[in-house]
């Protein structure tokens, strides 16, 4: 009975969480422009999808802003997270209190204060205006993704390799690098996401010309949306799903093998 | 003794298909210290939680006081626990911890207060009323636990491995603290460890578990001295457990030298098994030994020399007082007494005894 | 791995933290206390009492705080059915709350449009039943139902973590003294769980707060929070001195609600990382 309840009460949220999911599908198959209205089944969205010029270089910004925030963010959150270990206690807590003003600040204010930076310095906005403020919202993700498994590490590891006549160097990247290359690993699948999916500080922080697919849904939403977004987002969607159930169902989580009986 | 206070009848329990308790009898004295013995994933903490109301057993019944608890909730029990690593609350400070169980009961202030008072004098911790469990130390938190246990006045009190987490001293000291607590109360103690040293010390009653089956009931010198089977012989202390031939009554066959001893009814020209304590193994001049030998490794350990000696062709464990160096020939010998017999294990159940490792 | 050269690793972040962290807020700080020639005022931060301004602090609080409650009750119950389910179950379980950020953020919430509108899915079915119709869209009520939509995963994730790292035997333990399921609830789970809700909290609390873009897509440009404001100010009027301002104001609320948190997670148990 209460098991009853406990699936259903996980089901009806399912389906809140869902719902818009599903419309959005639907709505990429929708031959009419309307989004309240249903013209009839087409596949024409997604046949149009890789001739529309203008939704393709939105994709490919949005992608390469997410790939080149995501691997400089890595590069400098990662030393930097090693260097906090050897830190005094109270630099290290000075670091990570700055490293942590951008996760539980307002998105708005984030983005609003980059904007008045590149209009103090007069910078043009622009793509790299967007990648500078993608690296920056990136780091935090990396840092506070690396520094628990760095905490982890056996620091008698990194003793025991020097010992064994390994330079500090190379000890590190014989020792200390494949324990946390998880971690590094997470951040940076975390940091590309965070930036395919930001809205408001690129929002701030681009200039005209330059259209993330976020902004490009934006600047859509007074005159109607392109259904071919519908398609495109209905396509990265059922990737990201597909790939997901590939690397988490596939391995059967290793079942255990029995204890042998003697 | 007095009357029986808790009796397990047929109670069987798996996981996943993985039987950890088979069709296991008990029954437990009012009074008594008893304690469950044997290696991890033996069951004895599962029959403590089937005790406790944290499980329920897929067969079987639980009888407490006359009346059938099986299928009762934990909180409804007479029982209380002291958990593996004392499941202190963290968020309420020492009085408020001890005070829980009576608070839930609607005792009166004056009453919670008394009682907390008690007990912390109880388990020496007299002022510690509004310290923070994180403040102290694991032995004291121990205590703690103990005292949270025992204001509700429960008929029995189970101990999940309570002394597993501290340090060897500290843990020596708990046990005369447990053995004396257990006196001033009168209640009865369930205890589970691994840990037989433990189990000699503090128990009237030992019940060894292995995958399942208890393997002997009995108090700690019987157990100790006439352990039942292989596995008992090997899990309480260290033993010589050898292959030997019941020649006939009082006269065994070890290592194809005849040894008098004092068991009968084995029959005659029978495969057992022999377990002989290190202590129990005498070495004297080569010429006043039934097997000579030659010693092959020797470690000082305090109150005796542990020595290993190779006689034909098995490695015999010798404690002793006397140091006999390294390549030394050496006769052993021992009392008939001091000789216990073993039937070999036949069914596939007994299979179970057999030592692991 | 205490040596020179490794504190030298910091040295790129703790450069570039400082250009893209702490001198914008700086920036914020400077151009919210001048006006457009560079004179020191206060009038852009006082501009918060015009009643346009107050009014959209006002709903933006209300209505965040009010999104704040419900998906704290939603997720409450959820984030127990999940930390009570077997581990295996349980890392699909979260894949599944996390995924749909994988699709658009701003396509997910207009998609509430055409389930809420007025001759929209969720109304065609309440009709096909014979239920009254809900007149939701463009009212504060969606807005909030946008932000529970957005934000609910935040609320749950902290509170399914401090859920899932109580140790078990605790709540053995409560049962074992006498305590019912509800009072174990009560007296230990709850207890136990605040720093999860705090955090929960703040993490729904303050982006609710800031939105523009729910308020925007779902309230149909008739309801402006102070985000909405905010944003037109530095967007359409280019009056950057009046949206710091009221950015400095916005962060008043946002350090209050990090201060609460810090005070009850000091062990920071509850992050949802």
């Amino acid at each position: 009975m209460a098991n009853v309840l406990k699936k259903i009460y996980i089901a009806l949220i399912f389906i809140f969480l869902y719902a818009p999911m599903a419309v959005l599908i639907v709505l990429s198959f929708n031959s009419s422009k309307s989004r309240s209205k249903w013209g009839g089944f087409t596949f024409k969205w997604y046949a149009k999808l890789l001739s529309d010029s203008s939704i393709m270089e939105a994709l490919i910004t949005t992608l390469s802003l997410a790939l080149l925030s995501a691997l400089i963010a890595t590069f400098i959150g990662t030393i930097a997270a090693i260097a906090m270990t050897g830190m005094k206690k109270s630099t290290r807590t000075l670091m990570m209190g700055i490293t942590n003003i951008p996760m539980l600040n307002a998105e708005i204010v984030t983005g609003i204060s980059l904007m008045l930076l590149f209009i103090f310095f007069n910078v043009k906005f622009g793509f790299t205006t967007i990648l500078l403020a993608h690296i920056s919202f990136n780091i935090p993700y990396v840092i506070l993704s690396v520094l628990p498994r760095i905490k982890q590490l056996n620091p008698s590891a990194y003793e025991a390799a020097m010992d064994l006549g390994a330079s500090p160097f190379k000890a590190f990247f014989k020792v200390v690098f494949p324990d946390i290359l998880p971690g590094v690993f997470s951040g940076m699948l975390m940091a590309f996401t965070m930036s395919i999916d930001d809205f408001i500080i690129t929002h701030f922080t681009k200039g005209a010309g330059v259209d993330t697919l976020s902004t490009k849904i934006y600047s859509q939403v007074r005159k109607g949306i392109d259904p071919k977004m519908y398609a495109l987002s209905s396509v990265i969607f059922i990737t990201v799903l597909a790939l997901l159930i590939l690397i988490n169902l596939l391995p059967g989580s290793g079942k255990k093998t029995k204890k042998e009986k003697h | 003794m007095s009357n029986k206070l808790i009796t397990l009848e047929n109670i069987s329990k798996s996981y996943d298909n993985h039987l950890v308790l088979d069709e296991m009898n008990l029954y437990i004295r009012e009074n008594e210290f008893v304690t469950l013995l044997g290696p991890s994933g033996c069951g004895k903490t599962t029959t403590l939680r089937i005790l406790g109301g944290f499980e329920t057993p897929d067969t079987g019944r639980v009888i407490f006081d006359g009346k059938d608890i099986t299928k009762l909730p934990a909180y409804k029990r007479q029982l209380n626990t002291v958990f593996q690593k004392y499941a202190l609350f963290t968020h309420m400070n020492i009085a408020e911890n001890i005070a829980f169980g009576l608070k839930i009961k609607n005792k009166s202030k004056a009453y919670i207060d008394d009682k907390i008072k008690y007990a912390l004098k109880l388990v020496n911790l007299e002022g510690y009323e509004n310290r923070m469990p994180d403040s102290l130390s694991g032995g004291q938190q121990q205590r703690i636990a103990i005292a949270r246990a025992i204001v509700n006045e429960p008929k029995v009190l189970l101990l999940d491995e309570p002394l597993g987490a501290l340090d060897l001293k500290l843990r020596q000291d708990m046990q005369y603290e447990l053995i004396r607590l257990k006196n001033e109360l009168g209640i009865t103690f369930i205890y589970v460890t691994h840990d037989q040293e433990e189990a000699l010390t503090m128990s009237d009653t030992i019940v060894v578990m292995n995958q399942g089956y208890i393997q002997q009931i009995g108090t700690p010198e019987m157990i100790y001295n006439e352990p039942e089977n292989a596995f008992v012989a090997d899990f309480i202390g260290d033993s010589n457990i050898i292959d030997s031939i019941m020649i006939r009554d009082e006269l065994v066959e070890i290592l194809g030298v005849k040894f008098a001893c004092v068991d009968k009814g084995f029959g005659e020209n029978v495969h057992v098994d022999v377990v002989i304590r290190p202590e129990d193994v005498e070495l004297v001049k080569p010429e006043d030994g039934t097997i000579t030998g030659e010693v092959t490794h020797i470690i000082f350990k305090g109150v005796h020399y542990e020595m290993e000696v190779m006689a034909n062709g098995y490695e015999w464990l010798v404690h002793s007082t006397k140091m006999y160096p390294v390549g030394e020939k050496v006769g052993i010998k021992v009392d008939p007494f001091n000789i216990q017999i073993m039937n070999k294990p036949e069914s596939e159940d007994e299979e179970a005894v057999q030592v692991e490792e | 791995m205490k040596n020179k050269f490794v504190k030298w690793l910091s040295l790129p972040y703790a450069v570039w933290s400082i250009a893209f962290i702490i001198i914008p807020l700086l920036m914020v700080f400077y151009f919210g206390f001048t006006d457009k020639t560079g004179k020191p005022t206060l009038a852009n931060i006082m501009s918060i009492s015009l009643p346009v301004h107050f009014k959209s602090l006002l709903i933006a609080l209300l209505l965040s705080l009010i999104s704040t409650i419900i998906c704290l009750l939603l997720s409450y119950p959820l984030a127990m059915i999940l930390s009570s389910m077997n581990k295996d179950n349980n890392k699909l379980m979260i894949l599944i709350f996390v995924l749909p950020m994988w699709m658009n953020f701003l396509l997910r919430t207009l998609a509430w449009q055409t389930l809420l509108e007025n001759e929209g899915v969720i109304n065609t079915i309440l009709r096909s039943l014979h239920l009254p119709a809900l007149k939701i869209i463009n009212t504060p009520y969606a807005i909030v139902f946008g932000m529970i939509y957005n934000f609910l995963p935040f609320m749950v994730l902290p509170i399914y973590n401090v859920l899932c790292k109580i140790d078990k035997n605790l709540l053995n333990a409560a049962r074992d003294l006498g305590a019912n399921e509800v009072q174990t609830f009560f007296k230990v789970t709850l207890p136990l769980s605040v720093p999860g809700i705090i955090s929960g909290i703040t993490m729904v609390f303050v982006p609710a707060l800031t939105t523009f873009v729910i308020s925007d897509l779902l309230g149909g440009s008739k309801i402006l929070l102070i985000g909405n404001v905010i944003e037109q100010e530095f967007t359409l009027n280019s009056n950057w001195n009046l949206g710091s301002g009221l950015s400095i104001v916005l962060m008043l609320f946002i350090v209050i609600s990090m201060i609460i948190t810090a005070v009850f997670d000091k062990d920071g148990e509850g992050s949802a990382l």
